[in-house]
């Protein structure tokens, strides 16, 4: 590994801790973020060059405190007495508290800028984007190569979700501070990331930055700060289940397999384990959650060596608990293919009626693929067919139209 | 979710317009895009040339013809498009109707297929 692969590992680490230790010190945050940022950039540019500081953290700190008095200069000139008075007093930054003090309140801080990025008064694309800037450590130009967005509409997304958190007058304090809600708009922001990086195939995945690994090192910060928290266990559990898969989800050309034709061989074994472990340890130790309750789903299928072998009696039941809590359209159909592997294929075409007079599912590519697939299970092959057909109309994903358009050929 | 606004017009018409008429009609679309930009949901979006200098390209029987004209014939032509990143079909609908043309001729609204699948 070069100087540079290290130097971005760590500036990615580094970033939130910088931004939090300075917002502790100056209070704003769009500010800060602006200098950490730019910071950042001079850390690219120097450390392969120069090679890396001694006390990176400390570097960043100076460099990107040196940028806002910089900007104070030039915006509040008459503020200057006070600038020079600060100035004098660098011990605050070159300060070392015990080490333990200094880790503690480091971990504080990213957890404290992560509830502020997912801020509920903010959008959600806003929150993604700058969830992955000012945690994340990614660039602009990252973000938006990930999103296959032009730049400066994240950059816009940034800047204004910036401005909307001054606006609501969010305020730097520590994490216990933070309500449930808070919580729940944090793991659902790095939901979002996950799925946005999982569902890419292998076609567009090679410029894109990794963001099923960036929702799992954030998933395990907050773990690590909150390590009695269920769902947030959950959530961690469910992605490394989830991305254990990727090998074997889709072919070299970026057709996708469905789960029950995957060749189990290529799951990632490590990352099935440490997902099985965490979410056995979180439902005997914490009220069960959405979030666990999916990844105890997908513990299941990644026991089952053969997908004849999966405990679909196990799934099921898991499934109704899961609609109690959220019955969502989604969870229904997941419910209904269950029904379907215990009870028989017309149990499971039975449980989609509702769904198909629900306004949010009628015209739904999952509802159609569902149906079909389903009805290929019954042996009505020209019902399932038409379903095949229909569902690759009402997809917007190309995939996912090729594999549905495959599976109407084949019958 | 990106939609892709297609804007279909009658180039016709804007010509006949007085001057003050177009300048205020091309101020309402700088006041959308500019509106897009500052909201993070304007993805991009390019205007077509006029399509009376338009060619149309077959190939048959690997011969290549070229004729001139738009492909569909219709007084109404595909003028150009936005595309826009937002939240909702719903809000990618709002969007056209506010395009000015959506009042004299028609927008269309067509989501845009992504590369990413979910397996089933």
């Amino acid at each position: 590994m070069n100087v540079g692969d290290v130097a971005g590992d760590l500036l990615r680490e580094l970033s939130p801790q910088v931004l939090g230790a300075l917002i502790r010190r100056y209070g704003r945050f769009a500010e800060c973020e602006d200098a950490v940022q730019e910071a950042m950039l001079a850390a690219t540019v120097q450390w392969p060059g120069a090679g890396i500081p001694d006390n990176p953290r400390g570097w960043l700190i100076t460099v990107a405190s040196r940028r806002m008095i910089d900007q104070w200069r030039s915006y509040h000139a008459r503020q200057e007495r006070e600038i020079t008075a600060f100035e004098r007093t660098p011990d605050y930054l070159a300060a070392a508290p015990a080490a333990d003090a200094e880790h503690a309140s480091a971990d504080d801080d990213t957890l404290t800028l992560l509830f502020l990025c997912c801020h509920p008064g903010l959008p959600e694309p806003s929150q993604i984007a700058l969830t992955l800037r000012a945690v994340g450590g990614l660039t602009t130009t990252e973000i938006a190569r990930a999103f296959l967005l032009p730049e400066p509409t994240i950059a816009q997304r940034i800047t204004r979700a910036k401005q909307r958190l001054k606006e609501t007058g969010a305020r730097f304090e520590t994490p216990s501070s933070w309500s449930d809600e808070a919580l729940a708009a944090v793991l659902h922001v790095l939901y979002l990331i996950f799925n946005e990086g999982y569902t890419a195939t292998s076609g567009t995945g090679l410029h894109r930055v990794e963001l099923t690994s960036e929702a799992i090192r954030l998933a395990r910060a907050v773990h690590r700060l909150l390590p009695d928290d269920g769902e947030v266990a959950g959530l961690l559990a469910l992605m490394l289940l989830t991305e254990a898969r990727r090998r074997a989800r889709t072919r070299p050309d970026g057709t996708l397999v469905p789960l029950s034709e995957q060749d189990r061989s290529l799951w990632d074994a490590d990352a099935i384990r440490a997902g099985t472990e965490l979410i056995t340890g979180a439902m005997s130790a914490s009220p069960l959650g959405p979030y666990q309750l999916q990844a105890a789903i997908a513990a299941v299928h990644a026991e089952a060596a053969h997908a004849d072998q999966t405990d679909w009696r196990q799934i099921l039941a898991l499934y109704q608990v899961l609609e109690r809590l959220t019955p969502t359209p989604v969870v229904r159909l997941n419910r209904a293919v269950a029904t379907a592997m215990v009870h028989g294929a017309q149990a499971g075409l039975d449980e989609l009626e509702p769904l198909e007079s629900d306004p949010r599912t009628a015209r739904q590519h999952r509802l159609a693929a569902v149906r079909a697939h389903l009805l290929e299970m019954a042996g009505q092959d020209a019902a399932a067919r038409a379903n095949y057909q229909m569902a690759a109309r009402l997809t917007t994903s190309l995939p996912e139209r090729r594999y549905l358009e495959d599976r109407a050929a084949q019958l | 979710m990106k939609y892709m606004l297609l804007i279909y017009n009658n180039p016709a018409l804007y010509e006949s317009w007085p001057e003050q008429e177009r300048t205020a009609l091309f101020a309402e679309v700088d006041a959308i895009m500019a509106e897009l930009r500052e909201s993070g949901e304007l993805v991009g979006g390019m205007a077509l040339a006029d399509p009376s200098g338009t060619r149309t390209v077959r190939v048959r029987d690997g011969i290549t013809t070229i004729t001139d004209g738009p492909f569909a014939e219709a007084k109404e032509q595909f003028a150009g498009y936005i595309t826009v990143d937002c939240e909702t079909p719903e809000r990618a609908e709002e969007i056209a109707a506010r395009w000015p043309d959506a009042k004299y001729f028609a927008m269309e609204v067509r989501a845009i297929m992504v590369e990413s699948g979910t397996e089933m």
